[in-house]
């Protein structure tokens, strides 16, 4: 696992309030959203300002932000290919 | 021609002090961090609900309350929540404001509203019914009289919770308490302040 | 039990100051919402209905020093003292105030220029309850999006069970950059005039706004708008995000028509939430389908207004009352073409129709929902 991974994963943790969960309790692939974690609309609007104020990227279509906040993987490749900081 | 109607179980949450129907069920120091005494409610009582975690103080104050109200219960689908209070949402509203000019964080904007309690509360028991949220200076019975008498004589609620939780500068101040037809104490001004405010305290 | 009645109003809003003035602009299908420079948009800038301080301060002069309220203290003031002309034997030792509020002052918060204790909404409630010598105390109802409706209904329960004689309901709320920021960070905002129920709609505009009404029994004119009755109803779903079954919605109406005895088909008028936002609308599309209210006009006020919060469901139920006495159907302004998964019968332009009975419904934050019926009674 890489260290974006454990990063990302640690800042969801405290970001989106998710106490009683340890980072390795959060798989890889897992969906974020539905049946996996079980995060909402607002934990969305959460990750959308974590993505600008941890990497400097700015996402504004909403359609974008469900394939990026698919599981850890597509967001860490997300990131990892547009981070600016 | 109106039912009468009397309080049935009421529950205080001030003084680092969680007391129903007059008995103490959970104690701390009553100068522990706010936080950690919500936690420490959450815990001591076992409850299972992780969105509390996500929920403001404010919320968890109401929500912890009315679980403890229910609990060994669930309340009736017509029970109506009357709530108020004197500083609405204003604890969050200066949370919300210190990440406003920098990252303004939709989780906290959302508690911006004092019935977002209502809210919460509503989804943990599944309660589609007749909601308010009012704003008094200090607990006023009279205002959840009125408003309860005439929700049960239109027959919009068959109980009511009546709740005041105030959050001001972390100083906290919770009493709910159940309405119905049925037995208990006469559900008037007197016995509302009694209940609210013991004097054995 | 004996009714109650819609008697005096005002509104004071970019649109105008005193519900003639609003009524002439709705007329000549003027709009609220102009584009304000604002840098937390990255469009440098964004649409909503702002009432500049300058024409605030001039009208407050003639009644009192504009220095010592707050801008929405002032807005309410006007809007009271309006109602209170037109009523001048009212007698306030037994007259309630009710004020309906989202965020009070919430624009003076880290400000310096008032006392910090107006940020409390019980103390801008008594500020504006001292300003005229009410003598009972007022009490505020704060919840979202339904609360101006909702303080009408508290207003006509806290009668009937005798506490007031009469009411003055009164509310307001301000474009500030707290909540243009939070809705922004709800990613709600749109970049044009919003535009409800279409399907080119990108979320709301809010817009700033106070108005008061007075409530009581024995209405004098010949025709007159009694309240009939409301219900609430929470969706018990999310806080925030609309339910995807309009369930609150659709409980909070048909609960109001089963116990009003009232068909869909026997209401005139529908008047709507309409946000703008994809899901809200989407949602009262759904509960007006399921409680048969498809074919009823329907219109929303967000596109003269922009959204005014605690103050919206209050101005659309006094524009509601108006049109049942004018016998017109005001155009939901902005409407393109339907944007909602449901049908729906939006109001194009404005008409003439006979009107009786009106349904007037909100929903907000927190999954508060709120239906209330009014009815034209004419003394033969």
């Amino acid at each position: 696992m890489s260290d974006l991974h454990t990063e990302l994963k640690k800042s969801i943790i405290e970001q989106l309030n998710l106490e009683d969960m340890e980072v390795n309790e959060i798989e890889n692939d897992e969906p974020l959203f539905g049946d996996g974690l079980g995060l909402d609309s607002i934990d969305a609007l959460e990750l959308i300002v974590l993505m600008e104020k941890d990497y400097g990227i700015k996402l504004s279509d909403p359609q974008q932000g469900k394939e990026v906040f698919n599981s850890i993987n597509t967001m860490a490749d997300f990131i990892e290919k547009n981070r600016t900081r | 021609m109106s039912k009468q109607l009397f309080i049935q179980d009421s529950v205080i949450i001030r003084n680092g002090k969680v007391i129903v129907n007059g008995k103490i069920i959970h104690e701390t120091d009553a100068d522990q961090k706010l936080s950690s005494f919500l936690k420490s409610i959450y815990k001591k009582q076992n409850f299972k609900y992780p969105k509390f975690f996500k929920m403001d103080s404010l919320s968890k104050l109401g929500y912890l309350a009315s679980e403890i109200l229910f609990k060994n219960k669930e309340p009736e689908s017509k029970t109506a929540l009357v709530f108020s209070n004197a500083a609405s949402s204003l604890d969050t509203d200066k949370a919300y404001a210190e990440t406003m000019n920098d990252f303004p964080s939709p989780s906290v904007f959302v508690y911006t509203l004092p019935n977002i309690m209502l809210g919460e509360i509503s989804i943990r028991f599944q309660l589609r019914s007749e909601n308010i949220f009012l704003i008094n200076e200090e607990f006023d019975p009279g205002y959840y009289i009125d408003y309860s008498k005439v929700l049960f004589e239109e027959g919009k609620a068959s109980k009511i919770v009546c709740g005041w939780v105030d959050l001001h500068n972390s100083d906290y101040d919770v009493f709910l308490c159940q309405i119905s037809p049925g037995e208990g104490y006469d559900f008037n001004e007197e016995e509302l302040k009694k209940l609210y405010l013991p004097t054995h305290e | 039990m004996k009714r109650n009645y819609l008697l005096s109003d005002s509104i004071i809003s970019p649109l105008g100051f005193g519900t003639v003035e609003n009524l002439e602009s709705i007329h000549r299908g003027r709009s609220a919402l102009n584009f304000h420079k604002n840098p937390i948009f990255s469009e440098d800038g964004v649409y909503a209905g702002i009432i500049p301080e300058k024409i605030i301060n001039e009208a407050f002069n003639q009644i009192g020093n504009p220095e010592l309220y707050t801008k929405l203290e002032k807005l309410i003031i006007l809007a009271i003292q309006e109602v209170l002309n037109e009523n001048p034997g009212l007698k306030l030792q037994d007259t309630g105030l009710i004020i309906s509020t989202t965020k009070g002052n919430i624009d003076q918060l880290g400000k310096n220029e008032f006392p910090e204790e107006r940020l409390y909404l019980w103390k801008m409630a008594e500020v504006i309850a001292s300003f005229f010598g009410f003598e009972k105390k007022p009490v505020v109802v704060s919840n979202a999006c339904i609360s101006g409706a909702l303080a009408i209904k508290t207003a006509n329960d806290l009668i009937s069970a005798g506490r007031f004689a009469k009411v003055i309901v009164a509310g307001g709320d301000l474009v500030s950059d707290f909540v243009l920021s939070g809705f922004q960070s709800f990613q709600a905002i749109s970049p044009e005039p919003c535009r409800p129920f279409s399907n080119d709609r990108q979320g709301i505009s809010l817009g700033e706004a106070a108005a008061a009404i007075l409530i009581g029994p024995n209405g004098k004119e010949k025709e007159k708008i009694a309240y009939v009755d409301a219900c609430t109803a929470n969706d018990a779903n999310h806080i925030s995000g609309p339910s995807r079954t309009g369930e609150g919605l659709y409980l909070s109406i048909s609960r109001l028509l089963s116990a009003c005895n009232i068909f869909p088909e026997e209401i005139g008028f529908l008047s709507a939430h309409g946000t703008a936002t994809t899901y809200n609308d989407e949602m009262e599309a759904i509960a007006f389908n399921r409680t048969g209210l498809e074919k009823i006009p329907v219109n929303s006020f967000k596109g003269y207004y922009g959204h005014t919060l605690g103050t919206s469901a209050l101005i659309e139920t006094i524009l509601t009352k108006h049109s049942l006495l004018k016998n017109e159907l005001f155009a939901s302004v902005n409407f393109s073409e339907s944007g909602v998964s449901k049908p729906l019968n939006l109001i194009k332009q404005h008409i003439h129709k006979e009107l009786k009975l009106a349904l007037k419904t909100a929903s907000g934050f927190g999954g508060c929902n709120l239906a209330m019926l009014l009815k034209k009674e004419t003394d033969e």
